[in-house]
């Protein structure tokens, strides 16, 4: 069995992928109040296009990443066009917003199963050995077996959540964001571009959702259209922990489903990270719907 | 009939009714004015249950019903409209009604299921008594309108109407007449009289003074979660206390 | 009864409908049913598919390992699938729409997770207790119980739909029905109204898990072998489908959304394999362009007066015409 050390270095990557997956959630929940079950089809774009640029159009990384993360973006900005605004715009309860969601979230997951069959034969890809440096790194003083893959990985998700938490707090599109998220009538009283708040939130949560999921796809190399499975109910799983629509909610929770999904398979093996994980969900909806971190619901209505 | 005593709510550090003391007696009008935000509908929530009291005492013909759940309190013959209508919007005016008389039912799925004697018995007598009920407020006409989209004057009468359904014995009332120009606020404070005469205690809160003074026997005056007068309509209007809310609210420009 | 069933399949065969498909779209519509209880009542409910999983396995346990007769199996189905739902109920029901609906994803989630464990579970509590290394297969865990007798006969399956379509129909002529809309329509002041909220949601969601374990057991019998993986979120979202395609404004909405779609992929051979695409397009597409689904009498109340409009706009401008030309 690993040691602990490597248990939490593995969490803490792992934790990485999450939490920039869980951002996107979050992010529209916080500012739209509605749930979007598609992100984990946005999530899957990512490592699709990513992949399709590495292997079928012979594209260097450095390029391809960017590349999905951007086509992930606009997948989400239709999301926004399609399945939200219509509904929101005839005043539609959140629940039909959620099956929108849903219903958009099959369409572009069987999409991808119908291009994957041409392109890979069949519903499995891989992503080309040795893409990305898999020597890991030995330290013997601690008995750790780093593979770079994985801190790359926590450098860059890192570095995006800092550069998300720059924009929303410290810029004018941030406080507009801020301000739509607060109360979109007033921010529209205000002079504020709604609907532009809200294209640009489903770009970003794009964005974030379809880095996750491509550096999810290098890290286990395989891809395949039901690649977002893994996470959706995970993703779910760490905002509701940090409490919906919590931006920093999402990234604690992210980390924190990482780590009970490693130690419980430490101790229990595979079978039992994902029953941890649904059984913490179900207790902690029953006694603290507003997250560990959030406020109470009659505070916020 | 209705006794409250040292009542206080608190919402964190927020304190939206405090030491509250308060009695309505059977067969009185009992008004509840106060500036806006004076804690006048957190008051009738937790006479409803909808809301409970964090200390203190209500109590309901000598029942204490500070911790009981909103649907005892409607058995035990509490009935209340809101400051906000809130019909069943999807449902007819006259399925409102039979709603209404829920609680006075004892029809099980199983009697529905069996075609019971009892069960269509009492469905039949549900609807006589629904009409009855349309008929008095002059909503007859359209006893098959969906609660939501009939005219404004006509949600508010119904509200009063499924109120009245429950077979109250006191009946709260949250600004009754908000909304209504002189005619209509008259009318309905004749039909107020005309339910105290039948035997119904009325607790209300209003803005609207005129109306206070036509209907109400005695006034509470709430302000900031404490009532800081309590006497007839002629005394309250000279209160300095009552003077000075007032007043002193007015320049905070709440609406 | 066959012959009655026979002359039915002879008259869908040009469909594309046989036998089997219209036993398929049968327990889909005892699906839709059991969906449409729980949102009727206003609770975003998607727990019907785990529950179908535990009818299933207590019904087919109760047929293959104990050899009961099938209608055994679905009493116990049933019995086994409401006793669960009870202790689930009271808690999860406190919640409102969308903290409902993870939760009862989650739950479908921990009773596949379960399913698939159970073998390993009792083994090693069976192990514990016997001081020595004991191996139990009963569920067979991912593979499945196979072998499961196909002893469900499409005339059950029709009387048993008639059944639940009587007892809905009633249900909404009693007060348990009318208090399930009113708690809909507004929860607060349902309450308000003398309705004990907690009990109605709680007897809802019971009747909900009841109808859907039947459905299971059923369905069990039908495919003759049942796996956890068929029981999954895919599932929860096909059962939502049918209430969303039909409608939930009457009950006669989720029988035939679950009707259909359960005999549109027959239908409509060619999309085999573009199922999910498919469904994909009727949640979205129902959602979007028919917010009522296919049954909603007040969309087509609308529809009509629309098109009488239409018409007397195009009678009149016949009339004035033939003035214009005398």
């Amino acid at each position: 069995m690993d040691s602990f050390l490597q248990q939490v270095v593995n969490a803490v990557s792992l934790g990485a992928i999450y939490s920039l997956f869980a951002l996107g959630y979050a992010l529209v929940f916080s500012i739209l109040g509605v749930l979007n079950l598609a992100h984990s089809a946005v999530f899957m774009t990512g490592a699709f296009v990513g992949l399709l640029l590495v292997d079928k159009l012979h594209q260097p990384l450095w390029i391809a990443a960017p590349l999905a993360m951007i086509a992930a973006g606009f997948v989400s900005i239709l999301l926004e066009f399609v399945a939200f605004r219509p509904l929101r715009q005839r005043g539609a309860a959140r629940m039909s917003q959620l099956i929108s969601s849903i219903g958009a979230a099959l369409l572009i997951v069987n999409l991808a199963q119908l291009a994957f069959k041409p392109l890979w034969g069949g519903t499995e890809a891989y992503f080309p050995q040795g893409l990305v440096p898999d020597q890991p790194i030995v330290i013997e003083a601690l008995s750790l077996r780093i593979v770079p893959i994985r801190m790359i990985i926590l450098v860059i998700a890192l570095a995006l959540v800092i550069a998300l938490q720059y924009l929303v707090m410290r810029t004018r599109i941030g406080q507009q964001m801020r301000a739509v998220a607060f109360n979109q009538r007033t921010a529209a009283l205000l002079g504020i571009n709604v609907g532009r708040v809200y294209v640009l939130t489903f770009f970003l949560a794009g964005l974030l959702g379809g880095a996750a999921g491509l550096l999810y796809g290098l890290v286990f190399l395989n891809v395949t259209p039901f690649i977002g499975d893994d996470v959706a109910l995970v993703g779910l799983t760490a905002i509701v922990l940090g409490g919906l629509g919590s931006i920093n909610g999402a990234l604690v929770g992210g980390f924190l489903v990482a780590a009970i999904q490693t130690f419980s398979i430490a101790i229990g093996g595979s079978n039992y990270k994902n029953a941890v994980v649904f059984g913490l969900l179900f207790v902690l909806l029953l006694a603290r719907p507003q997250g560990l971190f959030g406020q109470s619901e009659s505070t916020r209505a | 009939m209705l006794h409250l005593e040292a009542v206080t709510r608190q919402f964190g550090g927020l304190k939206a009714l405090g030491n509250v003391n308060l009695d309505v007696a059977k067969g009185r009008i009992v008004g509840l004015i106060g500036p806006n935000g004076a804690g006048k509908t957190t008051l009738i929530n937790c006479i409803s249950g909808l809301d409970h009291p964090t200390s203190g005492v209500i109590q309901f013909e000598g029942t204490p019903i500070h911790n009981a759940e909103p649907h005892h309190i409607t058995r035990l013959g509490i009935a209340r409209t809101y400051q906000n209508i809130r019909l069943f919007g999807r449902m007819t005016a006259l399925e409102n009604l039979l709603i209404g008389q829920h609680t006075r039912g004892h029809g099980s799925l199983l009697g529905a299921v069996m075609f019971s004697r009892a069960f269509r018995a009492e469905e039949q007598g549900m609807r006589e008594r629904a009409r009855e009920l349309l008929n008095r407020f002059g909503l007859l006409p359209v006893a098959n309108t969906h609660a939501a989209s009939l005219p404004y004057g006509d949600q508010r009468r119904l509200e009063l109407a499924r109120a009245i359904a429950t077979q109250p014995k006191l009946l709260q009332l949250d600004e009754p007449t908000a909304g209504m120009n002189p005619v209509e606020t008259h009318a309905l404070g004749e039909a107020i009289l005309t339910l105290r005469d039948e035997g119904l205690s009325i607790l209300v809160v209003e803005h609207d003074m005129a109306f206070i003074h036509q209907v109400c026997d005695e006034i509470y005056v709430l302000n900031f979660g404490q009532i800081i007068a309590h006497g007839t309509p002629t005394e309250i209007k000279s209160d300095p206390a009552v003077i000075e809310a007032y007043l002193g609210s007015s320049d905070d420009g709440a609406a | 009864m066959d012959a009655l069933t026979q002359a039915l399949v002879d008259i869908l065969r040009p469909l594309g409908i046989t036998e089997p498909v219209l036993q398929f779209m049968l327990v889909n519509a005892i699906l839709g049913i059991s969906i449409y209880l729980t949102l009727y009542t206003g609770m975003f409910s998607l727990a019907n598919a785990g529950f179908m999983a535990i009818g299933a396995y207590a019904g087919v346990a109760a047929t293959q390992f104990l050899g009961m007769p099938l209608w055994l199996g679905l009493i116990i189905g049933m019995a086994v699938a409401g006793i669960i739902s009870l202790p689930i109920g009271l808690p999860v029901l406190r919640l409102k729409d969308i903290y409902l609906a993870i939760a009862t994803i989650g739950f479908g989630e921990v009773v596949i997770i379960l399913l698939l464990n159970f073998d390993e579970i009792i083994s090693s509590i069976a192990t514990a207790l016997q001081g020595e290394r004991v191996r139990i297969r009963l569920l067979e865990g991912a593979r499945g119980i196979k072998g499961i007798p196909k002893s469900t006969e499409t005339w059950m399956l029709f009387a048993f739909l008639a059944l639940l379509m009587f007892l809905l129909w009633r249900l909404h002529k009693s007060r348990l029905g009318r208090a399930m809309a009113a708690i809909r329509e507004d929860e607060r002041a349902a309450a308000n109204m003398g309705i004990n909220v907690v009990y109605v949601k709680n007897v809802v969601f019971v009747m909900s898990a009841v109808v859907a374990a039947s459905a299971g057991v059923f369905s069990a019998h039908l495919t003759r072998i049942i796996s956890p993986g068929a029981y999954g979120f895919d599932k929860a979202v096909d059962i939502l489908s049918f209430a969303v395609l039909g409608g939930t404004s009457t009950w006669v909405g989720p029988i035939v959304g679950g009707l259909v779609m359960g005999a549109l992929p027959e239908v409509l051979r060619f999309l085999n394999d573009l199922r999910g695409v498919f469904i994909g397009l009727i949640l979205l597409g129902v959602i979007l362009f028919l917010p009522g689904g296919l049954i909603n009498p007040a969309g087509v109340r609308l529809l009509l007066r629309r098109a009488r409009r239409a018409l007397r706009r195009r009678a009149d401008a016949a009339e004035r015409s033939s003035h214009a030309a005398p």
